[in-house]
Parts: C-alpha cells; sequence; structure tokens
C-alpha cells in the first residue's frame, strides 16, 4: 500500500449508508413479485421421534392453501443438504429437507404449506396432523457418548461423529520436563447467532426460461448457487442467486439451508413465486448455532513461567445433523491452540458427538474463540498459581521478533506480529499498573473488582485453497465503463461490513479519481464472477486483493494506451486528480476520461492492445493472515446479587494495514459486544427433552446499549506479508480476543473467594452461589 | 408469528364495552394497549374469539386529583404516568416504578388497566401498588366496585376481577407527610421483566420512628403479594440499616418462589431480601428528603 | 370478518379494509409497500420496527393496524419532511447516522433512528449513559452501539447549532 494515500486508511462515510438510512434498501422480505405466494413450515415439537404419520388433509382444504407437502411426498426430489467438511473416518449425518420418518431436533421441518398470503400460510400449520413416536432424547454431549446411550442413527454403534487429534512437538518430554501441570475444564457453551434480520428465502421460476432466481439472505451466493442446483438436479447456469441487503450474518448464514432448496423446489413446483421468511423463533431453533465444546486442557510449565506444553481434550457437540462446515469448525481450535505463544508441543483431541439439537457450525469466530479463549485461560491459571502479573507471564512466552514468520506446533505459520507493541499499547491506554493499585485499595474495601487480559491471534483471510475445503481464493472484476466510471464485482459478498466503500476507496486511489466514481457490485450470481463470499474475515483481505489485482491491471493498460497517446514512458505516468499525466512533466497530461474514451472508440491503439476496460482477478492467497491484538478490561461485581457490571474496556488491534479505520473501529466494537454477549448473558439451553428453552429473545439476552460502557479502541499496524495490500483481516477479532479478557477479568474479580475458574456466561446466580461458597469457606 | 383470526369491536363507550364483555364471556378478551394480551396471542396461547378493544373509550386515561386521591384512568400509559407531573409531586412512587418497565416504546403502548388486569408475576406496578396499598376500580353493567390491591392479585395471571368487570380506574392516595418510597428490581436480562422487584413506603415520625411500612414484592412468587412480615418487622421501630437488614429477612416468609431458567427459587428468596433492604434505605433517605 | 381503517401515514391518507389480526407492522410493509419497517424478533423487544404513532414511538409489531386508526405515522421513509435538512432530503438524525457510522448491516437502523428522534424531542442534550437507557428498547448485534450513541450525541449538536 502506498505510503502517502488520499484515500486509502481514510475514515470516509459509507457510500452504502444513504439507502440504509432511509429505509430505501431491500432485504429479502422487501421483495414483492407478482403472484407472490408464501410458504410456512410445521416444525417439530419433539427433540427425538418417529414419524408415524402425517395428515394434512385439512390443511390442503383450508381457505388460501395451494400445497401441502411433507417430508414423504419429497422423498427422492430434494437432495440432502451438503457438507463441505471431510475428516476421516467421519460419519454421515445428512439432513433431508424436511424429515420423513424420524425427527432429531426440535425445530426440524416435517410439513410445508404454501398459500396466497402470509397469515393463510401460518394458519393452516396448526391443521397439519402429525402422529409422532416420541424417543428418548439425548441432548448431553457426555452423556451421548456413554455407553448405552441412545443413538441417533439407525446402524450406528454409537454418537461419536468423529474424532481427529493434531500432535506437534514432543508433548510427552515436554509435560515429563514441567515442574507442574495444572488441569481445567472449559465449558464454551453453545450459543445462538442472532442476525436482527432472520433468514428468508423468495424463489421465481420462469419455466418459458428454464431461469430459477433465489434471492436469499446468505454470506455465499456462487457457492449456494452451486448447491441448490445439485440438491434440485438442475443445471447450474439455470439457477440464479440473488443476495439482497442481508441483514446481518456473523456466519449463520455461511451456510447452506433446507429452506433455500425447499423454495427453490416449490417455486418451480407451482410455477408461482414463493416467498418464506423465517420468523424468530424458528430462527432460534433452526439457523446454525455456534461454539459447544467442553475443553479439558492440560497445561505444562516451568516454574519460571515458561510453557512447555498444552494437552487439550475438547468434546464438540456438533447437533443432529451436518450443515456445510458443521464437522470442521472445531478443528481450527486445534490448529489455533497455540495462541500467541512459543508452545513447543501441542496435543489436541476431538471428539465430534451428535445429539438432538441443531447443527452447530461458524459463529463469528468459528472455533478460534474456543482456541484463545482456553490458551488464555490456561495462561491467567498458569500467572495465578505462580502469583505472575498476567501480563509479565505474556510477555514471557511471547515469540520473539525474529522468530517471524513463526511456524506453530499445530503446523501453521503466523506471517508477521508484534505482540509485545500491542500488549505495551494496551497497558498503557488502560493506565494497568494504577488499575491494579485502584484494585488492591478496592479489595481492601471490600469490593469485588477484577481486572482481566487477553492477548490473541487468530487466523484470517481464509484462505488458501488448499487448506479450504471448497476453494479459499476471491475474484473481483474490475470495468471501466466508457464514461469513465468504474464498477467493481466483487465476488465478496458483503452484508454490513462496508466493502461498498472501502472497495470505492482502493479504485480511487489506485486511478486517481474519487469514490464516489467507484461503483461496487456483489452479491449477484448472473451479474458477478464466481466467488468464495464473506465469512473468516476475508472480505478485504481476500476479495480486496482481488480487487487490487484487477485495478493493477487496468491501470496498467491504462498508463500503456496513455504512455502510447502522451508519448510517454508508461512507467512515469501518475494516476491523479482525475488525470494521467507525466511525474516529471505534468503538461504531459490526459484527462482520465480521454484515456477510457481511446480505449473504447479503439482508434488509436497501441499495437496488440485490445479494445476495452475489462479485468477479472482470482487472488489465491499463499498463506493465511495472523491478526493480533491485546485488550483490557475491568469488571466489578455485586457481591450481594452476583451482577458482574463491566466498567472500563480497552482493545488495541493490529489488522494489518487499514483501507478504512471507520470501518475497523465498528467490527471491534461489534466483536466485543458480542463477546460480552457470550461471557454474561447467552447461552442456548435445551432441557433435558431436548426443548430450547432459550427459544425466543424473551429468554435469549443479547447486550443492549445500557449494558456497555464506552470502549477504548487502539491500533498497532503491523502490515502482512502475504499479500499486496498488508491487509489482515479484522471481523472476527473482538469475539476473539475479548470473551477471554472478560473471563479473566472475572476469575480475577473472583480470586478473593477461593475462585480458580467459572465457565460463561456469568450469570448472576452463578456467581452468587460462588461467592457464598467462597464466603463461607472463608468463615 | 401471526396471531389467529378474531372478531373486532372497539366500541366508544364504557358503557358499550361493558355489554359486549357481557355477553361474550369467555370467548372475549379485552384489549387495551395490546402489550400484555398481543404477545400471547401471536405465540397463540391465547386464541380469543372476540377482541374487545377498549382502546378507543373516551375519558379513561386521565391521571387527576378526586376527593384527596389519584384518580388514574385504566388507558393510561406506563409513560405517563412516568412523566405525570402530579404524580412525580404527590406519589413519585408510582412514575418511578413505570420508568423502570420495559422500554421506551412499550411504556408509550402499554396501558395500567392492561398490565394488571393481565396479573403476570414478574410486572412492576403490582409491587408499587401493594405499597401504597391503593383501590381498583371494576365497572360492570351493574356499576362500579372498588376491590383492594391486597385482594386484587389472586395467583399467576388471575385476578379478582370478575366476568363482565372492566378495569376502569385506580385509586392511590398521595404519600403522607414524612414518608418516601422506592422501587428496586433485578431485572430479568432478556425481557427486563421483575426477577425480583420490591417497592418501600416509609412514613416516619418522631426521631426516625417508622410509623407505617408498605411493602410490596413482584416476581418472586406466582403473584405479587404484601410483605407483611417486613411490614410488621418495621412498624414502631427506629430506622437504621440494621433494622432494614433485619426485616429484609422477611421479605419471602410464606411465600414459595418460582424457579426457571434466569433464576432459582433459592436465588429468587436471597435477592427479595437484597431488594427489599435496598428500596427500604433508598426509601427511608427519601423520607429523611435526601436522596 | 375485515375492518376498515383510516390512517395517515408520512403525510399521505389512506383507507384500507383489512384483517382486524393484520399487524399494523404488515400493513405498512405489505399493504403500503412501505418496507423500511422491519421485523427482527416479533416479541416487542429489539425494537426494528419502531414508528412513531401519533408522534410517540411504538413497535409496531405488537400493535394491530386497527389499533392505529384514525391516527398518524411516520416510517423511516417519511422521516425527512418531519425536520428541516440539510437540503440533502435527511433528517439531523439520519445524517448523524451516517456520519457517524451508527450502522453496519442496517437492519436495525430505521428503528434506531426514530428512537433517536423521539429521545431527542424530549432531551435535546442527552448524556450517555441516557442515551443508553433510551435505546435499551432497540437491539443492534453489529455496532456495539458505540457508533450509535456517538451519532445521537453529534445529531443533538447538529439540531442544537440549526435552531439558532
Amino acid at each position: 500500500m502506498p505510503a502517502a494515500t488520499r484515500y486509502l486508511g481514510k475514515p470516509l462515510k459509507r457510500k452504502e449508508d444513504p439507502r440504509l438510512i432511509q429505509g430505501l434498501a431491500h432485504y429479502v422480505d422487501d421483495i414483492v413479485l407478482p403472484g407472490l405466494h408464501h410458504a410456512a413450515i410445521l416444525r417439530s415439537p419433539y427433540a427425538h421421534a418417529q414419524i408415524r404419520s402425517v395428515d394434512v388433509s385439512k390443511a390442503q382444504s383450508a381457505p388460501g392453501v395451494v400445497l401441502v407437502l411433507t417430508g414423504a411426498d419429497l422423498r427422492g426430489s430434494i437432495g440432502a443438504v451438503p457438507c463441505a467438511a471431510q475428516i476421516p473416518d467421519m460419519k454421515a449425518a445428512p439432513r433431508p429437507v424436511l424429515a420423513h420418518d424420524r425427527v432429531r431436533f426440535v425445530g426440524e421441518g416435517v410439513a410445508v404449506v404454501v398459500a396466497t398470503d402470509r397469515y393463510a400460510a401460518r394458519d393452516a400449520i396448526d391443521l397439519i396432523e402429525v402422529d409422532y413416536e416420541p424417543l428418548t432424547p439425548v441432548v448431553d454431549p457426555e452423556k451421548a457418548l456413554e455407553k448405552g446411550s441412545t443413538v441417533l442413527y439407525d446402524g450406528y454403534k454409537d454418537n461419536v461423529a468423529y474424532r481427529w487429534e493434531l500432535e506437534g512437538g514432543d508433548l510427552k518430554a515436554a509435560f515429563k520436563k514441567a515442574d507442574k501441570v495444572i488441569k481445567q475444564r472449559l465449558v464454551n457453551q453453545r450459543l445462538i447467532p442472532v442476525a436482527m434480520e432472520t433468514r428468508g428465502v423468495v424463489a421465481e421460476y420462469k419455466p418459458g426460461e428454464r431461469q430459477l432466481t433465489l434471492w436469499s439472505s446468505t454470506q455465499i451466493p456462487h457457492l449456494l448457487r452451486t448447491q441448490i442446483a445439485s440438491m434440485l438436479d438442475v443445471p447450474e447456469h439455470s439457477v440464479r442467486v440473488i443476495t439482497p441487503e442481508v441483514g446481518g450474518g456473523f456466519g449463520s448464514k455461511l451456510n447452506v439451508y433446507v429452506e433455500e432448496a425447499l423454495l427453490g423446489y416449490l417455486a418451480m413446483r407451482l410455477g408461482k413465486p414463493v416467498k418464506w421468511i423465517e420468523t424468530r423463533r424458528e430462527n432460534m431453533q433452526g439457523t446454525t448455532h455456534g461454539r459447544d465444546q467442553i475443553d479439558d486442557v492440560e497445561v505444562a510449565f516451568k516454574r519460571d513461567g515458561t510453557i512447555l506444553g498444552l494437552r487439550i481434550h475438547v468434546i464438540a457437540d456438533l447437533g443432529a445433523y451436518y450443515q456445510l462446515l458443521t464437522p470442521l469448525i472445531p478443528t481450527l481450535t486445534g490448529l489455533m491452540a497455540s495462541g500467541c505463544y512459543k508452545i513447543p508441543a501441542i496435543r489436541t483431541e476431538i471428539i465430534g458427538v451428535l445429539t438432538n439439537k441443531m447443527s452447530t457450525d461458524a459463529y463469528r469466530g468459528a472455533g478460534r474463540p474456543e482456541a484463545t479463549y482456553l490458551v488464555e485461560r490456561a495462561l491467567d491459571l498458569v500467572a495465578a498459581e505462580l502469583k505472575n502479573d498476567p501480563a509479565d507471564l505474556r510477555r514471557k512466552n511471547f515469540p520473539k521478533l525474529e522468530d517471524f514468520p513463526y511456524a506453530t506446533p499445530t503446523g501453521i505459520i503466523y506471517d508477521s506480529a508484534n505482540y509485545p507493541r500491542s500488549l505495551d499499547l494496551a497497558l498503557k491506554m488502560s493506565d494497568y499498573k494504577k488499575l491494579r493499585q485502584e484494585q488492591a485499595k478496592a479489595r481492601k474495601q471490600g469490593r469485588c473488582v477484577g481486572i482481566g487480559l487477553s492477548t490473541y491471534v487468530e487466523i484470517c483471510a481464509m484462505g488458501p485453497s488448499s487448506a479450504m475445503p471448497a476453494g479459499g481464493w476471491e475474484s473481483a472484476t474490475v470495468r471501466i465503463e466508457p464514461s469513465g466510471m468504474i464498477n467493481i464485482l466483487t465476488g465478496a459478498s458483503p452484508h454490513g461490513q462496508g466493502q461498498e466503500t472501502s472497495f470505492a476507496q482502493l479504485g480511487a486511489e489506485i486511478l486517481g479519481l474519487e469514490p464516489d466514481d467507484v461503483n461496487v457490485i456483489h452479491g449477484d450470481t448472473s451479474i458477478v464472477p464466481y466467488g468464495i463470499g464473506t465469512f473468516g474475515s476475508r472480505g478485504t483481505a481476500v476479495g480486496g486483493v482481488a480487487a487490487y489485482q484487477s485495478l493493477m491491471k487496468l491501470r496498467e493498460k491504462l498508463a500503456a494506451l496513455a504512455g502510447f497517446l502522451l508519448g510517454e514512458d508508461p512507467s512515469k505516468l501518475v494516476f491523479a486528480d482525475m488525470k494521467i499525466f507525466s511525474k516529471f512533466q505534468p503538461k504531459k497530461s490526459l484527462a482520465f476520461g480521454e484515456v477510457v474514451a481511446a480505449a473504447y472508440s479503439a482508434k488509436t491503439l497501441p499495437p496488440n492492445m485490445e479494445p476495452g476496460l475489462d479485468a477479472t482477478s482470482f487472488y489465491e492467497p499463499k498463506n493465511f493472515t495472523f491478526p493480533f491484538g491485546a485488550h483490557v478490561c475491568v469488571v466489578e461485581i455485586d457481591t450481594e446479587t452476583g451482577d458482574v457490571r463491566l466498567i472500563k474496556y480497552v482493545a488495541v488491534d493490529d489488522c494489518g494495514n487499514v483501507l478504512n479505520p471507520l470501518l475497523v473501529e465498528g467490527q471491534v466494537h461489534g466483536g466485543i459486544v458480542q463477546a460480552f454477549g457470550q461471557a454474561m448473558l447467552e447461552e442456548a439451553v435445551y432441557d433435558e427433552q431436548g426443548q430450547l428453552i432459550t427459544g425466543e429473545l424473551m429468554d435469549y439476552a443479547i447486550p443492549r446499549a445500557s449494558d456497555m460502557p464506552w470502549m477504548e479502541t487502539g491500533r498497532t499496524v503491523t502490515p502482512s506479508p502475504v499479500n499486496p495490500l498488508g491487509v489482515k483481516g479484522v471481523g472476527e477479532a473482538g469475539t476473539i480476543g475479548a470473551t477471554p479478557a472478560l473471563a479473566n477479568a472475572v476469575a480475577d474479580a473472583l480470586a478473593p473467594f477461593g475462585v480458580r475458574h467459572v465457565d460463561m456466561p456469568f450469570k448472576r446466580e452463578r456467581i452468587w452461589k460462588l461467592m457464598q461458597k467462597g464466603s463461607r469457606r472463608a468463615k | 408469528m401471526i396471531p389467529a383470526p378474531f372478531e373486532y369491536a372497539a366500541p366508544k363507550t364504557l358503557e358499550e364495552a361493558l355489554r359486549l364483555v357481557e355477553r361474550h364471556g369467555d370467548e372475549a378478551k379485552i384489549l387495551a394497549g395490546g402489550h400484555s394480551l398481543l404477545p400471547l396471542m401471536k405465540l397463540r396461547l391465547a386464541q380469543p374469539r372476540y377482541v374487545i378493544d377498549i382502546g378507543r373509550l373516551r375519558g379513561m386515561s386521565y391521571i387527576r386529583e378526586e376527593n384527596g386521591h389519584i384518580a388514574i384512568g385504566a388507558l393510561t400509559t406506563h409513560a405517563e404516568i412516568e412523566s405525570s407531573n402530579l404524580l412525580r409531586a404527590k406519589c413519585p412512587l408510582l412514575a418511578e416504578t413505570a420508568a423502570a418497565i420495559g422500554d421506551v416504546q412499550v411504556r408509550n403502548r402499554g396501558t395500567l388497566g392492561g398490565n394488571l388486569a393481565h396479573a403476570d408475576p414478574a410486572a412492576d406496578y403490582p409491587a408499587a401498588l401493594l405499597a401504597l396499598d391503593v383501590e381498583i376500580v371494576a365497572a360492570s353493567t351493574a356499576g362500579a366496585r372498588t376491590i383492594p390491591v391486597n385482594e386484587f392479585f389472586l395467583d399467576m395471571l388471575t385476578t379478582a376481577l370478575r366476568p363482565g368487570e372492566i378495569l376502569s380506574q385506580v385509586r392511590v392516595t398521595p404519600l403522607a407527610a414524612h414518608t418516601g418510597a422506592a422501587y428496586e428490581k433485578l431485572p430479568q436480562p432478556a425481557s427486563g421483566f421483575a426477577i425480583v422487584g420490591v417497592a418501600a413506603r416509609l412514613r416516619l415520625g418522631k426521631g426516625g420512628k417508622i410509623e407505617d411500612a408498605g411493602v410490596g414484592v413482584t416476581g418472586l412468587g406466582p403473584k405479587a403479594f404484601r410483605a407483611e412480615a417486613v411490614e410488621k418487622a418495621l412498624r414502631g421501630k427506629k430506622a437504621s440499616d440494621k433494622i432494614f437488614t433485619d426485616a429484609a429477612r422477611y421479605a419471602a416468609q410464606g411465600v414459595e418462589p418460582l424457579a426457571d431458567l434466569h433464576a432459582s427459587a433459592d436465588y429468587r428468596r436471597e435477592m427479595a431480601s437484597v431488594y427489599t433492604r435496598r428500596a427500604l434505605k433508598r426509601a427511608f433517605a427519601r423520607a429523611q428528603g435526601k436522596a | 370478518m375485515s375492518a376498515e381503517i383510516q390512517v395517515r401515514v408520512n403525510g399521505k391518507s389512506y383507507e384500507s379494509q383489512i384483517e382486524p389480526r393484520l399487524l399494523l407492522v404488515h400493513y405498512l410493509r405489505d399493504v403500503l409497500g412501505l418496507t423500511g419497517t422491519h421485523i427482527g424478533c416479533e416479541t416487542s423487544l429489539c425494537g426494528a420496527c419502531t414508528v412513531l404513532l401519533d408522534g410517540k414511538t411504538v413497535k409496531s409489531c405488537t400493535v394491530l393496524a386497527v389499533q392505529a386508526s384514525g391516527s398518524e405515522i411516520t416510517t423511516i421513509e417519511g422521516l425527512s419532511a418531519q425536520a428541516p435538512t440539510n437540503g440533502n432530503g435527511l433528517h439531523p438524525v439520519q445524517e448523524a447516522f451516517w456520519e457517524k457510522h451508527g450502522l453496519q448491516c442496517g437492519y436495525c437502523t430505521p428503528g434506531m433512528i426514530l428512537a433517536s428522534v423521539e429521545l431527542l424531542r424530549a432531551n435535546p442534550n442527552p448524556s450517555q449513559p441516557e442515551i443508553r437507557h433510551a435505546l435499551s428498547g432497540n437491539l443492534c448485534r453489529c455496532t456495539g452501539y458505540q457508533h450509535i450513541v456517538q451519532a445521537v450525541e453529534f445529531a443533538a449538536k447538529k439540531m442544537k447549532s440549526r435552531k439558532r
């Protein structure tokens, strides 16, 4: 990235906002087509049951109803939900579009109604009669592993989906050499992503053109198109996927869902456009969940605080079926188990377990928050054991600057970092020393104050195709239109991240134009070249680099053409102020538009130059990127109620070079607050019968404005050597870095009560009970 | 989330509404602001055949002084109670409690009468109304009758209102001199309803002696109740932190606390004591003209 | 059964025959085509469906359209007509959300903006805790709220200076 820039690195206001702040944007439910029908889905009230029979006769004759279909009706018509993850010896757990013999979680679809309006469709659902034979639900993943547990799938001897292990370094030796070993069980609870917009699909089929168009609230339009074509067994070029505005995803829309295929099928079968909009309850029950690991950690260390080895055992609750990446997510925990430390030996064993719950899959961070959480908790446990300051202990175990690129025992290579610098800045910004003094004072007054620290590294810019289940590159086409206006078509599919703005900044910078001259198009498979999508903090770090490459190709072509027209060496040309001119003889100058016009009029082109200005790149990253940072926070606990209040938050993040700091700050804020949600409030709770009792926002609390204090953010900049922009990605930093900081603060606060560890979420009663027990012990 | 179909009537006068309520009996639900009823209907937990919308009744939304008490019309919204100068001056506890309900949008729409008639065991108002010992007026075609609030809440979602009655008014006695009152609640983190909510009213005599006390507790059990054991432990005593702490221990006496996802029975019981003490302390400070 | 309603929405009068059970949010979106008002939670918690009903914010997923008959409704689409704009057709609160990056996916934004408008009407100079409290009926999953708080502060400043 050039050092002095006009637009890059500047906090430009977003180009996408005017339509959003005026209510003029179109989300899926805002799409209206002539003759639109509405679908509603009857869902299983049982976690585990055999379907004896389904009687749809009353529903079929209800007013407005045009079609009712059951799982049995659809058998053989639509393929199962695809799973892109391949783990050796993994059992299959494919999800049918509608259940036909057995239901395996509360919320699984059993029948679908199509009616002329949404109210009629909803009414008819109540008229379908299903005869279920309840089976024993398998809810607790540990019990699911016990001998004699009910098994979810006939023909399987147990509920183990797979076993996966990864070992690097000499673990035996590490544990032998250790002065001490600490063991701790950590539960990373199940979360519900709760994008503010639920999922939704509109499908339209034009039989004459044989074109199926799906509008879907998804993060991956192209992958969805490929998979839907396969599920419906239609040629891929007959399917067009459009993602209109998407109201948040956080990984939960990085998937292929049964409703997407079902709606396509219904539109084709009826020859009418059909809409389905998920209710919030359906969203809580039937859109993928996140996390849900039980992690047993053993950390081996020397008396001086040197960490020697980590042994990790993970029980990952996968739910009943595989969604797109379900089995893969826990393995990312194993990959990132080194954290930002030089740990010579690490072994991770994962057991993926099938239970009667909704599938888990990617949720903001996807496997890495779990890794960071366990490493950062382990570091704090060691620090507490040795009575070391957690900041000092971390510093002691950081790799040295000259160790980069740093190869971890888990087999990955950290691109670049300066961990001490971000830690120092976070300590300085938070006035850490003073915080500790104030804490000591507060404790003397009987107050319960905790300070939490985390230093983290994450794996982003997903990723090199060799390491990705479905390709890790990204595409971008840049078209300079004859009038000189720029269209960037990106295969990434942003949904709130702001790439319509940051890519326009990139285009303006490279071509010497204004950001308003650059338009960014995404999310329509008929317009945009095949792409992978937006997830894994890859929008800018992969998609942005593809755009950069295409822009550079056109810049080169324009320079060649301008050089030819001006009689100047193209390498001496400058693009600025809507002009292309000679660096040394500024009078040798052409308006940008003149050069573009020349490319299209094609009357005075250099020999062998094709007319037109259109370039496509498929950028294949040669490594992941590894953003990092340091977070510090302070909590105070009400000793009478256990209520935890966050009173200070400082975050220093290093995501390499930055295209637009405003957008980066927004990502960091949002991620921290989602981490706060996991730490303090959120948990998907299933009861013993497998009922999701946090099935509405009345019971599943997500953070509100009033929960949060002011967050102070700082940045260090360590460019990534992996890509020419030096960018790393930032979308998931908050949930990865903040969760352990908050957990460490709460554990620190409770230390005087003899508490070493407490599992999230830090609900009042849980904390209160620990304090009660601790006070009694003290007495 | 769509309600099942129903027949709808929007009477203009109370008389007309009462006739409809009488005629349709159990098959009808009364709709005021809708913030208790509509969520149930959308979940189809309530599927009334008739909905009688009393939201258009004239003259049911007011806060005024009448014969030495303050009369509040059943259709008065939480926001109106929260911002009423009359209440802020003469019975700030009610305004404070209204402000603790839900959020701005809910308070703009939800009504006092609807809230009370619904009798959610975790609603905020009941605690304050019990502490204030208000009277509730129920209208019917036979005329109006007055129900002391202490006899109003019978059980979870059940009140002393009889078939054919509409809650029309709440009568509040203004706080006497040297009286302070406060509402303290531990909110359920998702919904904002009270896990435990305690309203306390204290009237002080000479030398800080507690001459009268009213303590209402919501959220703890299946219905809001007056913590008479707490009141008894306070009356006639000299106010002090210790007396508040001691009295607050009785907050859950005789009550089988609810237990749910958000709080066990034990925790609710303990929190009832904690929040009772907090409410008492703040009420005391206010009675002394502080805070 | 159907009922007749008359409403004024964003300054325009409408008369419609509707089912009494029709929710106001569906009336605005599906009957009038004003899709700027969103549906987020359906349990009157998230505030995405917030509109101004006779000048006060309500959650339109928990109001029947029949209850709104005779009322004046402002949705996000009609907000800019409510205040002196800067010539760009935007209400100062809209401008502030844009300026301060108070939105990401934009789904909660119309409700968030209308809730902020009501706050600033009642309290033209709110503190940060007051802003956070006033917006506690509006959930946002993207921004972490901080830029929203800043946007409201910025709008307050802007509206004051414009009054002068």
